[in-house]
């Protein structure tokens, strides 16, 4: 469709010392503008959305980010402990970390960390390690921070089973954990779109059926539903191709909300005035329904997408907690969990359990806060 | 009445002072029907409008008065077609002379008779689009109808806003900046965008203060003297009819009951529906207070899928005798260019304004 209708920026001429709150800035001011303007006025959904732009940064460079890469491992680190890190020292600043000591405990053969404060650990920024390439074609050795000489303990969350350090397991985790949300809920949002466009504009026959399907699809209890298609994938299938058929299950079961509020939406608008100028105009119907009717509640759909992530995020975690999902060597949140579902793990390295599920609690707790300011500033013509 | 192929016939009719009409409504019947189930049974058929004729020539206003739910805005609807009559038939007189039934075209022949026949609506705030600026809102007619060409579209735009008295400065502000009186003419600008020959005007006053009101008859009725436009005025505001219109008709129940000049309508009402209306109207006179007997109809208006067998009013009128419950008066000429459907007119004497 070419629409070739000048938009509603104001002219530049505008000095940019007005205020918002100018009413000459504001009666120029479009939709989206508005919209911003209201969302900024709510600090938890500013704070949460601050919080989700680092962790996408910081999955998307996970790399160069974490301290070491997936494939290390020590094995004479078994659950060591997280260490603290000083950046004072003795009157100066100081960037270090005091490497351990193992102890066999005598009586119960329990290996036990002991923190050496004798020797201190160089830490810095921008120090090289082990060789990585991000992205598939940036190589390098350096490291946001970590041990400046390679090779060096450094545990800031502590050690899994292997010797792995849990920080960089996390913030590599971020990447599948966070992605699958978005990627999910962009498929379940073409799916919603599309279902419940038709639904909601042609009516009858075709809403019916649509609805009733829908209807089918919210019965089934999720748990089992997730584990009958996820025990469909191939147990030969590499993580990324699991990874993806996890994502399409995911999204295939929830779409429908979003159908159901873009059908509601479009039956309630179909009868709206400015939709009946427009067709009067001669407008057909893809221009009413694409210019017309979707932009009156695009902001809408932002944040029930943006409720959705979480869900999706919770979703992957709990496949993955269950063995379903992605399965080791893929790092997801959920994985994490997993790894950590044993005894020893809950009551000798309680880490292995908080660091993801602290993360995963964060992430879902921004997503929440983002959505909530987005609804509350989605319709700034709400009188 | 004349017909419209016998203005064909005659493509000098518009040289003559009384040219044929610009539209001619013949037997026109909007039914909404409900269905439900699979089987699609019918659950209610709504008859809006039902059997309507209405002639409007060239150059007039013409009022169309009735209670809220009479059928008056579905009818008006049905003449831009905004909703497809289920019988009847429209016949409008293109610019070149001929006449087409605009009640026939199909979806895709229906921009260029939607773009001689506009419609004004009746609220400001949600007949414009709150995403769109003003010059979004008033170019849309004029992209979709060939205008491609930007900078022409501006010009355009600018000289509408400037016609229907708002500054050509505020065209890129949106709708939420403005008063229900400048959306009105904002509605105006775009109803006007395409030149348009006949404008429908659904109660576009009756949301507006009473102040505003007045501005916007005037700019309606300055609009029409300078572009030569003919207007159907619906309304429910009699001294609106009174203020604008050569001839005004009253419907009922989605009936036309009295059709004829204001003058004639309100001096020598015909039908006793009519009566009670004029007799509504607020006479700002304490002189004449408690002088006024009361004539109001009884009761409320039938269900419009459930109307009485006979004459619809009926069911409220203080004078229907067993002929009138019985049997549906036709709409016939009392006198010349007076149309009333009522069987007890001629016997009848009723209360003018």
């Amino acid at each position: 469709m070419t629409v070739t209708i000048p938009d509603g920026t104001p002219p530049r001429t505008e000095p940019v010392t007005m205020s918002a709150t100018d009413p000459r800035r504001r009666d120029q001011a479009s939709q989206w503008r508005l919209v911003w303007w209201r969302f900024r006025k709510h600090k938890l959904a500013m704070a949460g959305a601050i919080v989700l732009a680092t962790v996408y940064l910081l999955a998307i460079f996970a790399d160069f980010v974490a301290p070491s890469t997936l494939d290390q491992y020590d094995t004479r680190y078994t659950y060591a402990a997280p260490q603290t890190v000083h950046v004072y020292d003795d009157g100066d600043w100081g960037f270090y970390t005091h490497p351990y000591t193992m102890q066999r405990d005598p009586d119960t053969f329990e290996e036990k960390f002991a923190v050496d404060e004798s020797t201190k650990i160089a830490l810095g920024f921008f120090v090289h390690g082990k060789p990585y390439e991000m992205f598939g074609f940036i190589a390098s050795d350096i490291h946001l921070f970590g041990p400046v000489h390679a090779g060096d303990p450094f545990y800031p969350l502590g050690a899994n089973a292997q010797g792995q350090d849990v920080l960089s397991r996390v913030l590599h985790g971020a990447r599948i954990s966070m992605s699958i949300g978005l990627i999910g809920v962009l498929l379940s949002l073409l799916l919603g779109l599309l279902l419940g466009g038709i639904s909601g504009y042609y009516g009858g026959a075709v809403d019916t059926v649509i609805q009733r399907v829908i209807e089918f699809l919210t019965s089934i209890p999720t748990i089992p539903l997730w584990m009958g298609l996820a025990a469909a994938v191939p147990p030969t299938w590499s993580s990324v191709q699991t990874y993806l058929a996890i994502t399409v299950i995911l999204s295939l079961l929830a779409w429908t909300d979003l159908a159901r509020q873009v059908r509601g939406r479009f039956l309630a608008m179909r009868h709206e005035d400015f939709v009946t100028a427009s067709i009067l105009d001669g407008a057909g119907p893809m221009r009413v329904m694409w210019r017309h009717m979707l932009p009156s509640f695009t902001s809408h759909i932002i944040a029930s997408v943006t409720l959705a992530v979480p869900a999706m995020i919770l979703a992957e975690t709990t496949l993955s907690f269950l063995g379903l999902g992605l399965q080791y060597p893929a790092v997801s949140w959920g994985v994490l969990l997993q790894e950590a579902q044993n005894l020893r793990a809950i009551t000798t390295a309680p880490w292995l359990v908080l660091a993801p599920g602290i993360a995963v609690v964060v992430a879902v707790l921004s997503f929440n806060f983002v959505g909530d300011g987005l609804r509350d500033a989605a319709d700034p013509y709400r009188q | 009445m004349a017909s419209p192929s016998a203005d064909t016939a005659h493509p000098t009719a518009a040289a003559v002072p009384v040219a044929g009409p610009l539209l001619e409504v013949r037997d026109l019947s909007m039914h909404f029907i409900k269905r439900a189930g699979l089987r699609a049974k019918i659950v209610s058929n709504v008859r809006a409008v039902e059997g309507v004729d209405l002639t409007i020539h060239e150059g007039e206003t013409v009022g169309l008065v009735g209670e809220t739910g009479c059928g008056k805005s579905t009818l008006g609807r049905c003449i831009v077609r905004a909703y497809e009559p289920t019988s009847g038939q429209i016949h409008y007189r293109r610019r070149d002379g001929q006449v087409i039934d605009a009640a026939k075209l199909r979806r895709s022949q229906l921009k260029p008779y939607q773009g001689e026949v506009r419609l004004v609506f009746q609220d400001p705030y949600s007949s414009l689009n709150p995403r769109m600026n003003l010059l979004q809102i008033i170019s849309e007619p004029l992209l979709l109808h060939g205008m491609t060409d930007r900078v022409e579209r501006e010009q355009r735009v600018a000289d509408l806003l400037t016609r229907v008295g708002l500054r050509p400065e505020f065209m890129r502000r949106y709708p939420h900046a403005f008063s229900g009186g400048q959306r009105q003419r904002v509605s105006i600008a775009r109803a006007l965008a395409l030149d348009p020959r006949l404008v429908i005007a659904d109660e576009a006053v009756s949301a507006l203060d009473v102040s505003v009101r007045a501005q916007i008859l005037n700019l309606l009725e300055d609009l029409r003297a300078e572009a030569g436009l003919t207007y159907l005025m619906i309304t429910h505001d009699l001294g609106v009819v009174d203020y604008l219109c050569q001839r005004v008709a009253v419907m009922y129940l989605g009936r036309i009951v009295e059709f004829g000049t204001t003058e004639e309508v309100y001096g020598n009402p015909r039908h006793p529906y009519t009566e009670t209306l004029l007799a509504a109207i607020p006479k700002p006179d304490p002189r004449q207070r408690g002088q006024r007997t009361a004539v109001t109809a009884r009761g409320e208006l039938p269900d419009p899928g459930d109307a009485p067998p006979g004459c619809p009013f009926s069911s409220r009128c203080p004078y229907a005798t067993d002929l009138c419950r019985n049997e549906m008066p036709p709409l016939r000429e009392t006198s010349t260019g007076h149309l009333a459907a009522c069987h007890r007119t001629d016997e009848l004497s009723l209360r003018p304004a």
